[in-house]
């Protein structure tokens, strides 16, 4: 089932959380909200859940108008980001919970529900843990959990507020493959929110980047990392990775306009040790090994600007580099844009 | 082989001390004294015993009281229960005042909210010249004694429930919404049984508060011997004939009840508490 929202807007007190946010989102895809707190994306999503009411505007499942249904009749599946698990029941009561509460005619029988219950934790590989209680399982876990009582309904459309949120850094990774799998098998049309860029980009079909409760772009993960929008898209999909570069410095020298700015990602700068077309001089000032990659921090002469750039572990090994020796950085790729940006 | 025993290394020192003082103290303070009445009771032969903790007048009181009492507390459950949940969920004005004023129970003296409660409900009373023409009548009744424990015993509902409710979190609410509950769905299934413990303990509370209630239903209960006379009067009256041994009799009965009560309650919190591993 696909999506619209149209001209939505919501004012909490003096704060706008949205502000006239339109969007489609086709059906069976897997779409994420992503920006930095503060930027609405949950407030969209309670929206179109119906767990808040917008000030303006409406929401349609299906061009059907959805706007003042409520939450309990749009049959939607939200997960919350603290799972947000009935502690008193088991998981297997967790689960059935959206079946039991069907008038009396809708409900199927408890040997249906049983069985409903069972294939759900089938799905989400958590069978044998039926009969435990919600505090006996770890936090992966109980998201499975959560997101299989969400199922169990069979919703029209899932949402999921940071559903990796509260999760250490290697369950959510596992997590989030598993869920973009687990859409793949059941196409159901799903909104997930984020503030990781990386999660994003690694799950979802298309990524809406939303800022101070507006939509800034949307598009597939290469076209919002590969041709960002504006300054704010580039710098959120890559955040750390910003190399900020007048339009006086390198390359860019005569062709662009004087207030363009050029943004080049960390990893799109080459270090030589000799000096190439476009390339600039800089001092190394501090390296820093992390994980398969290394960091290093030039500060351009002259300029006194720092640049973060991105090296390969051999490559890294290659250029041999020390603190405080001079080196050639030069963007291969940058893009530009209008205007000053302040970050 | 020589054992050694084990020391735990703990953060927090003096387990030796404390532990002594606590049972010291706990023996000073409970003990001792129930002890005693214990040992008072003893001097009674058997029959005699029986006899005095048998008498129809007797008997007639222990309804009385844990009738009343068990009333009144079911009825603070649910409206104490009611109040904390408009405390915690609304925003309204004067929320502190009404918060304040549920603790008023607590504060006044037994004997000052007797005789309010009488004078509201007597005859020419407020209430009473309202509700007696129409047949009612709770000043010197056994409604009166029922009246007066359910006004003493709210602030233990409202006070054990409130916390809880507050740490509620919202999300389970909007959960079972999304899943299809209806409000009383919701209500039923998943914030009762969360606040259900809580609710034991102070309907627990307001129970064991009522059974030992004496100066604010004396004035309101009228006393009429087996119809309104609670059982803390006749251990006055009792004690005010010299019987003590007699008092004590009586006393020991209605403590073995009041353990018996708050036993069973404890059971039942500990079962509604199954799922907290």
């Amino acid at each position: 089932m696909s999506i619209e929202i149209v001209s939505v807007n919501k004012q909490f007190g003096s704060f706008t959380a949205l502000s006239d946010v339109n969007l489609t989102v086709p059906s069976g895809e897997l779409t994420a909200l992503l920006g930095p707190s503060g930027s609405g994306k949950t407030t969209l999503l309670r929206i179109i859940a119906g767990l808040e009411t917008p000030d303006a505007g409406s929401i349609r499942f299906d061009g059907e108008e959805t706007t003042d249904r409520h939450v309990r009749e749009r049959q939607v599946g939200f997960v919350f980001q603290h799972y947000a698990l009935f502690r008193h029941m088991t998981v297997e009561q967790n689960v059935a919970f959206g079946l039991t509460v069907k008038p009396r005619k809708d409900r199927p029988s408890k040997k249906e529900i049983k069985e409903r219950v069972h294939e759900l934790l089938r799905l989400v590989q958590l069978e044998g843990l039926a009969d435990r209680y919600p505090s006996q399982l770890s936090g992966g876990q109980r998201q499975r959990v959560a997101l299989a009582r969400a199922l169990a309904v069979e919703p029209k459309v899932l949402l999921l507020d940071e559903p990796f949120g509260a999760l250490d850094a290697k369950v959510r990774v596992e997590l989030r493959r598993w869920l973009r799998r687990l859409h793949d098998e059941i196409h159901v049309t799903s909104v997930f929110v984020t503030h990781d860029q990386e999660e994003a980009l690694e799950v979802a079909d298309r990524i809406v980047v939303m800022n101070k409760g507006r939509i800034e772009q949307v598009g597939t993960p290469a076209e919002v990392y590969d041709q960002p929008a504006n300054p704010f898209v580039f710098d959120f999909l890559g955040s750390v990775n910003l190399f900020h570069c007048r339009s006086e410095q390198g390359q860019a020298r005569a062709a662009v306009p004087e207030l363009s700015v050029g943004y080049v990602r960390s990893h799109d700068i080459e270090v030589e040790r000799r000096q190439n077309d476009g390339a600039v001089e800089a001092e190394v000032r501090h390296i820093q090994a992390v994980g398969p990659a290394v960091r290093v921090e030039l500060l351009v002469r002259g300029t006194g600007k720092t640049v973060e750039a991105e090296l390969s572990r051999d490559g890294a090994d290659r250029l041999a580099l020390g603190v405080g020796e001079t080196v050639y950085a030069r963007p291969r790729k940058m893009q530009r844009f209008v205007g000053d940006y302040q970050i | 082989m020589a054992t050694k025993p084990i020391r735990r290394n703990t953060v927090i020192p003096g387990f030796g001390p404390t532990l002594g003082y606590t049972v010291f103290y706990l023996s000073l303070i409970v003990l001792l004294p129930l002890s005693a009445l214990v040992v008072k009771t003893a001097s009674l032969t058997w029959p005699e015993f029986l006899s005095t903790v048998a008498a129809p007048r007797v008997v007639a009181s222990y309804k009385v009281t844990f009738g009343a009492a068990l009333a009144a507390a079911g009825v603070n459950a649910i409206f104490g229960l009611l109040v904390a949940w408009v405390l915690v969920r609304y925003r309204l004005p004067g929320k502190r005042l009404i918060d304040a004023l549920v603790d008023l129970p607590f504060a006044l003296p037994t004997a000052v909210a007797g005789i309010t409660l009488s004078s509201v409900y007597a005859a020419n009373g407020w209430l009473g010249s309202v509700l007696e023409p129409r047949g009612i009548k709770v000043a010197f009744t056994p409604v009166g004694i029922f009246v007066a424990m359910t006004f003493i015993g709210l602030p233990f509902v409202v006070r054990t429930v409130q916390p809880v409710l507050e740490e509620l979190e919202e999300e389970i609410e909007e959960a079972a919404a999304c899943l299809g509950a209806t409000r009383w769905q919701t209500f039923r299934r998943v914030l009762l049984p969360e606040l259900l413990p809580a609710l034991l303990t102070g309907f627990a509370l307001a129970f064991a508060r009522g059974v030992g209630e004496y100066g604010s239903i004396i004035f309101i209960a009228g006393n009429m011997p087996m119809v309104s006379e609670i059982t803390p009067l006749l251990i006055i009256t009792k004690l005010e004939q010299y019987d003590y041994a007699g008092a004590t009799a009586i006393a020991t009965v209605m403590l073995l009840f009041s353990f018996l009560m708050l036993l069973t309650v404890n059971l039942l919190q500990k079962w509604s508490r199954r799922h907290t591993a």
